[in-house]
């Protein structure tokens, strides 16, 4: 998670609130709800406001502290609005073995984002990933939770061309 | 007639365009007037044959691949139907050597069956080892285990039985089957292919061991980096409970047995068994120290049987056929099958079920047919990012759990990757520390620490600045992170760094440059 993300995708105040009372109602009769909670927000929202850290805080009986914790410690929160689409480039071991990253490179070239950045135009997040299960047919990619395997760049421009057309 | 065709929702077939193979052949069959009925299966494991297609015919089922959707007008004029010739043909699916040649004793449903029809499971066997279980007094079943000489197979091949045992001897209450399926390793992908193709074969693994220590509870804790396991397994969690499968009475015996789903965040070291266990009570995935053990103070503080998915999906054949049928399999102290998963830079990549004792040459070369780029292997790092990368010197290991270990190596949970001849062994070592101090849970220092300084060091090897020193300085933090960390992500990093500089000496040294002399 990191907090340093640019400010391309505007945020709503009242969608906030709403996604973060929904999501505790949700998931206020779990054990250990804290984490179901914060994937209950990201999948509304598709990030983790700064508000949510108090309601969760309040609605366990935790510190703020704790579920700060819990909202730094895991790789897959973010705390700022992603792009319109989000990709995931799976950089483990299977898909280095097969020039992972290429593909890396190649969205620094065309997008001019690095990992974790977000294109000005906030179409695109690109966020590194470590396996999605994929590893006879890598590289892999995760396009707005689609798996893709054996990705060439050229393969690539086609899946986010797709889905900017989709969008 | 109607004719039965299989299309694979395994994610790796969706991944190379299955659903629109799916799609374009009802489509085709409509337009021409065929009666084809489109059954989405698990996967072969075929996985370079993907998506591989097969049509039931009088002669059994007979495969296509890879199928994209441009062949789909091809495969209908040449009467693939009937099962006709095509250039993708290839052949009764059960024929086809790369299968032919395995033992699947946890994979036989998975790709035979659509993975969430009951009747299916059903009449391809499933639930015989719940009824037995149920037929059994908890020590029996334990017993039952204890005999097949299952190990766990999430990698460290702790006996299966043993730790049930301590579990059923526990005298505390409520307690816990805590299912990992946090599979996390590069190059593995049997969790989910069981996942995604015979879900209610954990879920029978999961209740039997439940009956067996007494636990009514069943938590699998699945990463997110797995949306389509997720899907899958949640639906056959609802089919299987309205079935009375599991849920408050379990097959009409007044047990019961409940399965809760958590789902992970991209955290690797929650795939470490008490790290898990945080997680799974919502908080950061921190590890525990141990002792307690799990087994007596586990999930909840309950005591807890911790299983990786690929363990209990191991329990119903074992039940089924009995303990002496599994450890009839095998070699040495390692009993039974292993499904390794071939990946990364292999021409045949794919799952490969057989028993321990098969070599690396045989996996590689006679399953893998060698690397997807043509050039020669150069390394193959087993058992995930903490196993070691070995070189052609070192195939002809048998793969069992202490004789793989005597040579160096470690099978973890039976990942293969495959690298070739452009491979940077030194950047790999760096990737390994580099891995872990990303992964790193902060709560021992030689982890958190020694990985930060480790991608340091290689760095400076690599760079040719006093170069035997800093040597000496990784083999030493390797020492102290593989003596001192608490759990394996920092004990166990050495094995890829050391491993590497080890076998692959050469690609620490930069363009010749000359080494600093040592001090």
């Amino acid at each position: 998670m990191h907090e340093s993300r640019s400010q391309a995708v505007p945020v709503d105040p009242a969608a906030e609130r709403a996604a973060i009372e929904a999501a505790i109602e949700q998931c206020r009769d779990l054990r250990g709800a804290t984490l179901p909670m914060l994937h209950a927000i990201q999948d509304r929202l598709g990030y983790v406001p700064a508000a949510a850290v108090d309601a969760i805080a309040a609605a366990c009986n935790l510190s703020r502290a704790d579920v700060h914790g819990v909202l730094t410690f895991y790789h897959d929160f973010r705390t700022a609005p992603p792009g319109r689409h989000v990709l995931k480039v799976c950089r483990a071991e299977a898909c280095q073995a097969m020039g992972c990253e290429r593909l890396e490179r190649h969205l620094a070239d065309r997008c001019g984002i690095a990992m974790r950045g977000t294109t000005a135009d906030g179409a695109l997040t690109v966020e590194p990933v470590y396996c999605l299960g994929n590893c006879a047919l890598s590289p892999s990619v995760l396009l707005d939770g689609r798996l893709h395997g054996r990705v060439t760049p050229e393969r690539l421009d086609a899946l986010l061309a797709a889905a900017e057309a989709r969008a | 007639m109607s004719t039965t065709v299989f299309v694979p929702r395994d994610s790796a077939a969706l991944a190379v365009g299955a659903d629109e193979v799916a799609a374009a052949i009802a489509a085709a069959a409509a337009t021409g007037g065929h009666h084809v009925r489109v059954v989405r299966n698990g996967s072969r494991g075929m996985l370079w044959l993907e998506p591989l297609v097969e049509v039931a015919t009088a002669q059994g089922r007979i495969a296509y691949g890879p199928v994209s959707v441009a062949d789909v007008p091809g495969l209908f004029a040449a009467g693939f139907l009937r099962g006709a010739d095509h250039e993708l043909r290839q052949g009764p699916t059960e024929s086809i050597p790369y299968f032919a040649r395995q033992t699947r004793l946890t994979f036989a449903r998975v790709g035979v069956t659509d993975p969430l029809c009951l009747e299916s499971y059903q009449a391809h066997g499933g639930l015989g080892g719940l009824r037995r279980a149920l037929d059994l007094e908890p020590a029996a079943i334990v017993e039952q285990v204890v005999q097949s000489g299952l190990r766990g197979r999430g990698g460290a091949g702790f006996p299966a039985g043993i730790k049930w045992r301590t579990v059923l001897g526990a005298a505390a209450s409520p307690k816990y089957i805590a299912c990992n399926a946090d599979e996390g390793d590069s190059g593995t992908f049997s969790d989910r292919m069981v996942l995604e193709g015979d879900p209610y074969l954990l879920l029978e693994g999961m209740a039997i061991a439940g009956l067996a220590v007494g636990a009514t509870e069943g938590w699998i804790y699945l990463r997110s980096e797995y949306p389509d396991a997720r899907t899958v397994l949640t639906a056959a969690i609802q089919r299987a409970r309205a079935a009375g499968w599991i849920g408050p009475d379990v097959l009409g015996s007044g047990r019961s047995f409940e399965v809760h789903v958590r789902i992970g965040a991209g955290s690797y070291v929650c795939g470490e068994e008490t790290a898990m266990l945080e997680s799974l009570e919502g908080r950061r995935g921190m590890v525990r120290p141990k002792p307690p053990l799990p087994a007596l103070q586990g999930l909840w503080g309950g005591p807890t049987v911790v299983n990786n998915v690929m363990t209990l999906a191991a329990v119903p054949w074992i039940l089924q056929h009995g303990g002496e049928a599994y450890a009839a399999h095998g070699s040495g102290r390692s009993r039974g099958t292993l499904p390794f998963q071939l990946a990364g830079n292999v021409r045949h990549g794919g799952l490969v079920e057989v028993p321990f004792g098969i070599t690396l040459r045989e996996l590689l070369h006679e399953f893998g047919g060698g690397t997807a780029s043509g050039r020669p292997i150069r390394a193959v790092q087993v058992g995930g990012p903490l196993g070691a990368y070995l070189p052609a010197s070192r195939f002809d290991l048998p793969l069992d759990y202490e004789a793989f270990a005597a040579g160096g190596g470690m099978i973890g949970h039976g990942g293969i990757v495959v690298f070739d001849d452009t491979v940077d062994m030194a950047r790999m070592a760096r990737y390994a520390m580099e891995f872990c101090a990303i992964e790193s849970c902060g709560k021992c220092t030689p982890c958190r620490i020694g990985s930060t300084r480790g991608v340091e060091v290689i760095d400076r090897i690599v760079a040719g600045r006093e170069r035997a020193a800093n040597e000496r300085l990784l083999r030493d933090l390797c020492a102290t992170m593989a003596d001192a960390s608490l759990c394996a992500m920092g004990g166990l990093t050495s094995m890829p760094v050391l491993s590497a500089l080890e076998h692959f000496p050469e690609d620490f040294v930069r363009n010749g440059q000359a080494c600093t002399p040592t001090r």
